[in-house]
């Protein structure tokens, strides 16, 4: 089974009417849909998924893509997406900060 | 069984309980209330005071440079160290330490070198492989992973499930097959380094939890050397079921010192709520579940010491060990039932422990051997052989 995040990348615009206040994990990306930054909104979050990547993209301007998943999940899934960026990538998201993480070795 | 505290007892069980009320708990106010983990400042901050009051590495044998604590006590300590919101499945968040696998407490001399003494120093981690996807609660017949010798090696092809702790290991312990026998005596235990080719974590298994998660993992023509077997060829069954029936009474405690914290705020709470003009502890339903709350609990206190009484004293504690683990993980998802009910709305938001607990609890009926095993190993004790 895959672990990737599948949804699709949307516009900034586009998920803000979308987005709610759930708990759930969010990708921000560039216009050439490298991933920016991996973000969760947790039990402390104000307004959930809506709230924590309305936050981030304040602090990332350059982010013009996003997609999420829903999930109550948000912690393991959020540390899952961090790994498998690191598989991937070699290293986490430019603006993610240490964590200290596992490793996967994800099948596919 | 003793039921009196010597005052040795008494005064451990209070100084750790005063360590989780002023050093843990206030530090959940500001996190995740998912979280598993403090910052890495606090909990060395913290285990520095766990080494002053001479608790660090409980489970760690005297022999090896343990605290030389009896089960009963250890049993009363794993109850207290549960009565904070991460309590059931990090209880105080590691500050007191690990014994790492005390599996290798049996090891040979070159395997402790390796593994065990630089796990007692905090430089490795080891995980526990046993359960797969074909089943946890029946290892002997359900362990499909084979080794196969190779000259000095051993091939090891197949997979594990619901492992904890394996994507952050540096070595673990791994059941597989090494003998045509389909029951408990052609398991073999190995010592995996998880840097060893064919070795990977696949994934991790998403849960109730939204913490200390399981994961996935495969072994792909995994070559092992013959001296990191553990014990004894095809008899690593024997190695599994010790530590499946003496992890059944620190599991059942982690559940009693839950519930024991969530009694303690509902008795705190009931007092103060108002309803239709009287406060709710002043209504019989809500006094019954109090009642049926501390009747819980004391019945799943008393088995489960009794069982940790029984360990100590060396003789089998099977049966024992099976009754606390199932009477103490139903009583208490009872018990945080029953209080989420009496918080109502409250009861269910994540601003209070509850939610947590109720999801955690849950799964503590089916970790470690489900409720209906229990029951198998509890008639299987009572019948002895005249059972099938």
């Amino acid at each position: 089974m895959s672990i990737r995040m599948h949804k699709p990348w949307l516009g900034i615009a586009e998920a803000k009417g979308l987005l709610r206040g759930n708990l759930g994990v969010y990708q921000l990306a560039d216009e050439h849909q490298q991933v920016l930054y991996i973000g969760f909104a947790g039990g402390k979050s104000l307004f959930g998924l809506k709230g924590e990547v309305g936050h981030a993209l304040q602090r990332l301007p350059q982010a013009c893509l996003v997609r999420w998943e829903v999930t109550s999940a948000y912690l393991t899934r959020y540390k899952e997406l961090l790994m498998l960026h690191r598989h991937d990538f070699g290293e986490l998201p430019d603006n993610n900060e240490p964590l200290p993480l596992g490793v996967l070795r994800p099948a596919g | 069984m003793q039921l009196e505290l010597t005052a040795e007892q008494d005064l451990v069980i209070a100084t750790v309980r005063r360590f989780v009320r002023e050093e843990i708990a206030p530090l959940e106010f500001d996190l995740d209330p998912d979280a598993d983990e403090l910052a890495a400042a606090d909990k060395e901050r913290l285990i520095t005071k766990t080494k002053a009051m001479g608790l660090y590495g409980l489970d760690i044998p005297p022999a090896f440079g343990g605290p030389d604590i009896d089960l009963v006590t250890r049993t009363l300590l794993a109850v207290e160290m549960a009565q904070h919101r991460a309590g059931l499945y990090a209880p105080c968040y590691g500050t007191f330490g690990g014994a790492g696998l005390a599996q290798l407490f049996e090891a040979t001399e070159e395997q402790k070198e390796k593994y065990l003494y630089p796990t007692l120093r905090g430089e490795k981690r080891g995980f526990f492989g046993l359960s797969e996807p074909s089943g946890g609660s029946d290892p002997a017949r359900a362990i499909q992973t084979r080794a196969v010798r190779d000259g000095d090696d051993w091939i090891i092809n197949g997979g594990k499930l619901w492992i904890s702790g394996a994507d952050k290991a540096q070595y673990g312990l791994v059941f597989a097959r090494t003998a045509n026998d389909k029951g408990r005596n052609g398991v073999t235990c190995f010592i995996v380094d998880t840097d060893t080719p064919g070795f990977a974590v696949r994934r991790i298994v998403h849960t109730l939890r939204s913490a200390h998660y399981a994961t996935e993992l495969s072994f792909d023509d995994m070559r092992v050397p013959a001296s990191n077997i553990l014990g004894e060829l095809n008899k690593g069954f024997a190695i599994a079921n010790d530590r499946l029936t003496k992890q059944r009474i620190p599991y059942a405690a982690g559940c009693i010192g839950v519930a024991i914290k969530a009694q303690e705020m509902a008795l705190e709470y009931v007092p103060q709520r108002e309803t239709f003009g009287a406060p709710l502890s002043s209504r019989q339903s809500i006094q019954w579940m109090l009642v049926d709350n501390e009747i819980d609990i004391k019945q799943s206190l008393w088995i489960t010491l009794e069982a940790a009484a029984k360990a100590d004293s060396g003789e089998n504690f099977r049966k024992q060990a099976a009754m606390a683990k199932l009477v103490a993980t139903e009583a208490g998802g009872r018990v945080v039932d029953r209080c989420m009910q009496m918080f109502g709305g409250l009861g269910v938001a994540k601003d209070l422990p509850f939610e947590r607990w109720f999801r955690e609890m849950r799964i503590r009926r089916i970790g470690e051997g489900p409720s209906e095993v229990q029951r198998h190993v509890i008639a299987r004790e009572l019948l002895g052989s005249s059972l099938r």
